[in-house]
Order: structure tokens, then sequence, then C-alpha cells
């Protein structure tokens, strides 16, 4: 059994600039194996940023210049030798809103596992898809029309189906961007359910504008403000009993 | 006439303006009332009305009175019994005679006498016109001005008037596009009257010869299409086969593969390709590729004629890679990032990205841009002039003479030719399939683009 406390990442002075804008400014922070971590904070903090530069998706914009460290797993990724495919079927991201690829629901969730060979054979690859449907408690839903496109389903199915995407490749870290900012109440709970069981096979960190969401799924919370991490410690703690009073005023909606 | 009609419209319509002004102001003055519109609306409504039929008259002369002076001339004509004479020609040299000062000598008395007669007609009716016009000004602004008071809402009806010459504008376009079809329509209809629809369209023969004399010996023409259509085809395909790949992978390459810089150069630079002259392919290809096809038959043992499909073909799709390039690249941008992201965030890489998701997203699109550039293909004209030939053979050999319908067309119209004999009738019915062709395709292309825009908004 692994040690609950054990170190999955590691951040060290983490800057971010957008051309010239700073988007980040030395952050660092570690991140517990098999927990969830809540990134909180105000528009454009600098949350969803520092959530990009994890799996590297910051390479996709010209713009934006990466430095510090980063380690995963003690590996550092903040290189130009690290192997960015290798790293993003390891960290699997579930979007802000739902991506479903114009793709059957079974394309969609087999589009992983094929580019990457995780199957020899047909029936491993209908394995694959059908136990990362289940784990993403989609299954039910979709068993009698796995061939209909992927974007006839409803919002929350959407997103489900693209976190079913996401664990289809094994991966052992989960980013989430804002998963439920684009559905409804009740989709939002059943999202919310999933994550709370995915924990015990995932690193999850999610970014969420809601604070009770925050305060619902995580064990660890984040607060971020104008790019600074102001104050990191157990979900409890820092809605209970912050120790700065920038969070206080953000967990008590004074600003943000 | 025309200097002095465009100064005195343009003095009406200062006057006018001027008139209209300080009708309602005087009358804001006088009974100390807010008027309904401001002040320009009503001096507007004062100089439309000065204008509007002073433009009609202007242009009423303009289309009648040559029609008008020339029917009287010809009515009181004294013709010389036992000679003669075409409407034409006699107005013709009446005409020569009248604007040359200096009469010259052996006409006779009665062209010269049509002539004096003739510009003192044209006199008359210079003079009316002008009267006319200032007439029809006076009285416009005259008749606007009584209507104007405070109630008056002469902003209401500039609005209206404007309203009215907008739709007079579009329809023109709209009346012109619709008249040219009927004109196809009617002169195919012609066509077929002397050719049988079934040989036309049928019919493997294409020698579009008529006898010149009658009773000349030569042979029969006959019009059958399927060699026309079948060279088209071919060259159109020879030019898709070059310019889809070519087009769609420079468009793969400007929207996922390089840096914002490099795009905005290349895309106009690739834009400038599809606004050089088709003249100037047609010379290129004719000179640089047709030999260069012509030596590369030989050197593979097939014997190429000096023009060819070929040659015409690859040049055309050199002409078309802009179109297709332009659109797609536009095509894949309109698809969503997060689609990328989505594909990337699993661990794809940008290869895998664009074949399994990126493609098969914009592919609606990309055939949309594929059939317009069809159709363009198949309506250019002077490429397939110059390099292609004008043999109606048909054969899938690309290295032959081929011909197409736009070239036919040409051919069919070139020299002094009659509208009445099948020859050159054939080019409306070329016309009209071609149309329907592009027609087709376009409305297809557009309906294809469009519902696929539909899926991602």
């Amino acid at each position: 059994m692994v040690d609950k406390n054990n170190t999955k990442i590691l951040a060290k002075d983490v800057d971010v600039f957008y051309s010239e804008k700073q988007a980040l400014n030395k952050i660092s922070m570690d991140i517990k194996e098999k927990e969830v971590t809540a990134l909180i904070g105000p528009s454009g903090c600098g949350k969803s940023t520092f959530l990009r530069c994890i799996n590297r998706m910051n390479d996709l914009i010209e713009i934006c210049k990466v430095s510090g460290s980063i380690k995963v797993d003690n590996e550092e990724i903040i290189s130009s030798a690290t192997d960015v495919v290798s790293l993003r079927s390891k960290i699997g991201m579930v979007f802000q809103k739902p991506n479903p690829f114009p793709k059957s629901i079974f394309d969609n969730v087999a589009y992983g596992p094929s580019i990457h060979g995780l199957a020899d054979t047909k029936s491993d690859l209908e394995n694959i898809v059908i136990t990362s449907l289940k784990k993403a408690g989609l299954y039910n839903e979709v068993k009698d029309r796995l061939n209909e496109p992927g974007t006839s389903l409803s919002g929350g199915q959407q997103q489900r189906l693209c976190i079913a995407r996401a664990i289809a490749v094994n991966p052992e870290i989960i980013l989430m961007d804002e998963p439920c900012s684009a559905l409804d109440p009740i989709a939002t709970a059943i999202i919310e359910e999933l994550i709370d069981e995915l924990r015990l096979n995932y690193t999850i960190i999610i970014v969420t504008h809601s604070m009770q969401q925050a305060a619902r799924v995580s064990q660890k919370t984040c607060f971020f403000h104008l790019g600074e991490l102001i104050e990191t410690g157990d979900t409890n703690k820092i809605f209970t009993n912050p120790d700065n009073t920038k969070t206080q005023d953000y967990i008590t909606g004074r600003f943000g | 006439m025309f200097f002095w009609s465009i100064v005195l419209i343009l003095i009406g319509i200062y006057s006018s303006y001027i008139f209209g002004q300080s009708r309602i102001k005087k009358l804001v003055y006088s009974t100390n009332l807010k008027p309904k519109s401001q002040y320009n609306y009503h001096a507007q409504y004062v100089l439309s009305w000065c204008l509007l039929p002073a433009l009609i008259v202007y242009f009423s002369w303009a289309v009648f009175e040559e029609q008008i002076i020339q029917n009287l001339i010809l009515d009181s004509f004294e013709y010389v019994e036992g000679a003669a004479y075409d409407d034409g020609l006699l107005l013709a040299e009446i005409r020569n005679v009248a604007n040359n000062t200096d009469f010259s000598e052996g006409k006779s008395k009665e062209i010269i006498n049509a002539a004096s007669q003739y510009k003192s007609l044209k006199l008359t009716s210079e003079i009316s016109f002008y009267i006319s016009i200032i007439i029809i000004m006076v009285l416009g602004s005259l008749y606007a001005v009584r209507k104007i008071n405070i109630q008056f809402n002469a902003q209401d009806t500039i609005e209206k008037y404007i309203k009215y010459i907008l739709i007079f504008c579009s329809s023109i376009a709209v009346l012109t596009t619709i008249g040219i079809i009927f004109s196809l329509i009617f002169e195919s209809f012609r066509f077929f009257s002397q050719v049988s629809i079934f040989e036309f369209l049928f019919s493997t023969e294409w020698y579009p010869f008529i006898p010149i004399r009658e009773g000349q010996a030569a042979a029969e023409g006959s019009f059958g299409a399927v060699p026309i259509f079948a060279g088209t085809f071919l060259i159109m395909i020879v030019a898709m086969c070059v310019a889809a790949p070519i087009g769609l992978l420079t468009a793969i390459y400007l929207s996922e593969y390089a840096s914002q810089k490099v795009r905005k150069t290349v895309k106009p630079l690739l834009e400038i390709l599809a606004g050089i002259p088709t003249i100037v392919y047609g010379f290129f290809a004719f000179v640089t590729v047709a030999p260069f096809v012509k030596s590369f038959g030989q050197s593979i043992g097939i014997d190429a004629s000096p023009t060819s499909a070929l040659a015409a073909g690859l040049v055309m799709g050199v002409m078309i890679i802009p179109f297709i390039s332009s659109l797609s690249d536009d095509v894949i941008n309109s698809v969503p990032q997060n689609l990328r992201e989505g594909s990337l965030g699993i661990g794809a890489n940008k290869a895998e990205t664009i074949k399994k998701v990126i493609l098969p997203a914009a592919l609606p699109g990309i055939v949309g841009a594929f059939l317009l550039a069809i159709s363009r293909a198949i309506g250019e004209t002077m490429i397939v002039v110059v390099a292609a030939g004008t043999a109606a053979n048909l054969t899938a050999n690309p290295f032959e003479n081929v011909t197409t319908v736009t070239v036919q067309i040409v051919v069919a119209l070139i020299g002094d030719q009659e509208f009445d004999n099948p020859r050159t009738l054939s080019a409306f019915a070329l016309g009209l399939v071609l149309f329907v062709i592009t027609l087709s395709l376009n409305v297809l292309a557009l309906r294809i683009v469009k519902k696929y825009r539909e899926r991602y908004e």
C-alpha cells in the first residue's frame, strides 16, 4: 500500500508569462497522491494556467512561456527533453466545456487506447471501453447506443463521456478545468459523486469557481489570487479557519 | 448635351435643397411650432422631387431620342423609285453626312436633305430637352414645397424613398440574372428546334460545321456534346488531382503547423495566386507546360500532342490551389479548439489529432471547398482555349487534345456569325448545360458548408 502522503506533483517557483504579462508568480506547491486538490480563486487569478502547466497544454499557446520546475513522480516536466505525449497519456484532462469528438460514443472512448496501442484485439478494446464507461458511471445509460454520436448525449453525459475518454488510457492524474461550469445542478451532483469515487484510484486536481464544490469534493485546497498562491492547506482548515485574510475575504464572498 | 444637363441637374439639386430648407424655416418662424422632422429632411424631400423626375426625363431622352428621330427621318425620306434601300445603311449614311459639316461630293440630293433634316431635328430635340428638364424640376420642387408644413413627417417619407431606391438597385442585379437565364433558355430552345436534344446529349460526334453557301457539298454538321463534356471532365480530373492534395496539405500546414506570423504572410500570398488573370496562366500553360508535357510524353514513349488535356489540367490545378487551400484553411480553423485540446490531452500527437479528429470534423466543409473549386475549374475558359486545343476528341488519354464546353462556346461565337444557325446557337445550349452544372455544384457546396457550420454553433 502506497503511503497516503506520497507527493505526486511537486511544483517549485513556477513563473508563467503571456508575452510580457506575468500570469503566475513563483508558484510552489506539492500535490499528494490519490487526493482531490481544488484550485480556487477569482477569474484571471492563474489557476487554470497552473493546471495547464501540469500537462504542458500551455505549449499550444504560442506566446506562453513557462519557467521553474514541476516534477511529476520526481521527473522534471518543464524541459524541452520531456516526452509530452507520454506525459499527457499519464495525465488525463477534462475541460470546462464537454468536448466529445464528432465520433460515436464507442470511438470517443476507444480513441486514446487505440492511438497508444493499449489493446491488441478488438475484444480487448471493447473491454477497455466498457470498463472506462462503467468507471465514469455512464455505461448503463449508453450501453444500447454505443454507435450513436457522442454529441447526441446531454451535457452532463457528454462530460462523463469525456471523463471515460480520459481514464481509458490509464492515467494516474486527472486534471479537471471547471468540469461542471456548463452543467445543471443535477448533472453537477452526479459528476461530484463520480470525482469522489475516482479519488480512490487517481490523483485529481480540479479548478472550480464554486467554493461549495471545492468544499464538497476536495481534501486539499489552494487559493490563488492575482497570479500568486496565497494559501494552501486542508480543505477543512481553509474553509473554516484560513490563515490569510485574503482567503477569508474570498471564501466569505467579500470579493471575487 | 451630357455636360450641360449635368450642370443643370446640379443647379436644380442645389436650389431645390435651399428652397425646401428656407421654406420650412419660414414656416417654423411664422407659426412658432416645432416641426415633425428636422430641416434637412424637408430639404431632402424637395430635392428628391426635383432630382428623380429630372433623371427620368434624362434617361428617357437618352433611350428614345435617337429612335424617334430615325423614325421621323425614314418616314419623310424621299425614296427614289426603283432603288434598293437598307434602313440601317441609309441611316448610317445620313448620320455621317450630318455630322460632317462639309458635305462630301457625290452625295445624292435626298441624302443631303435628310441630313439637314436630321440636324434640325437634333437641335429641336436638344432645346426641348433642356426646356422640359427645367420645367419638370421646377414643377417637382413646387409640388414638394406645397406639401411641406409643420405636421409633415419628411423624415419618414425620405426613409421610404431610400427603401425604394435600394429595392430598385437590387432588383436590377436580380433581373439581369433572370434575363440572362431566360435568354440562355430561349436561345437553347431555338437550338434544340434545329438539333435534337438526344443528339446533343448522347451523340459522340461533334462537328459543328454548317454549309456556308446553299447547296454546298459540305457535310451536315453534327452536334453530339458528349466529347466536349468528356473533355471538360478529363481536364477537371487532372486539375483536381493537382489541386486537391496540394491545396488540402497547404491548408493543414497553414492552420495547424504554421506560426501566426507565417500564416499571416503566406495566406495573402496564396490569395494573390487567385488574382492572376487566367489568360496569363493560359500562356504559361501553352509556352512552358505544354512543351514539357510533350517531351515528357515522348520520353516515356507516348505520343503527346503539342496542346493537351494534361498541360491545361496541370495549370488549372495550380490556379485553383488557392481556392481549396484558403477555404479549407477557414474550415479547419473553425473546428473548435477544445477538440484539439481534447485529443492532445489524451496524449495524441499532432498528426494523429489532425488525421483522426480535425479532418473528420472538417470533412463536410472541405468537400464544399472542393466542389466550389470544381465548379470554378469547369467554368474556366482562357487556360483551356490556349492550352487544351479545340478538337472534340472522345478520349481518356490526358496526352491528347481535348476540348471543353467553354472552349466550344468561344469557337462557336468567334467570327462573323448570324444567330440563326445551329453552330452559333450551340453556344447557348452549351452555356445552359454549363450553367446548370455549376449552379447545382455551388448550391450543393453551400448547403454542405452551411450544414457543417450549424453543427458547431
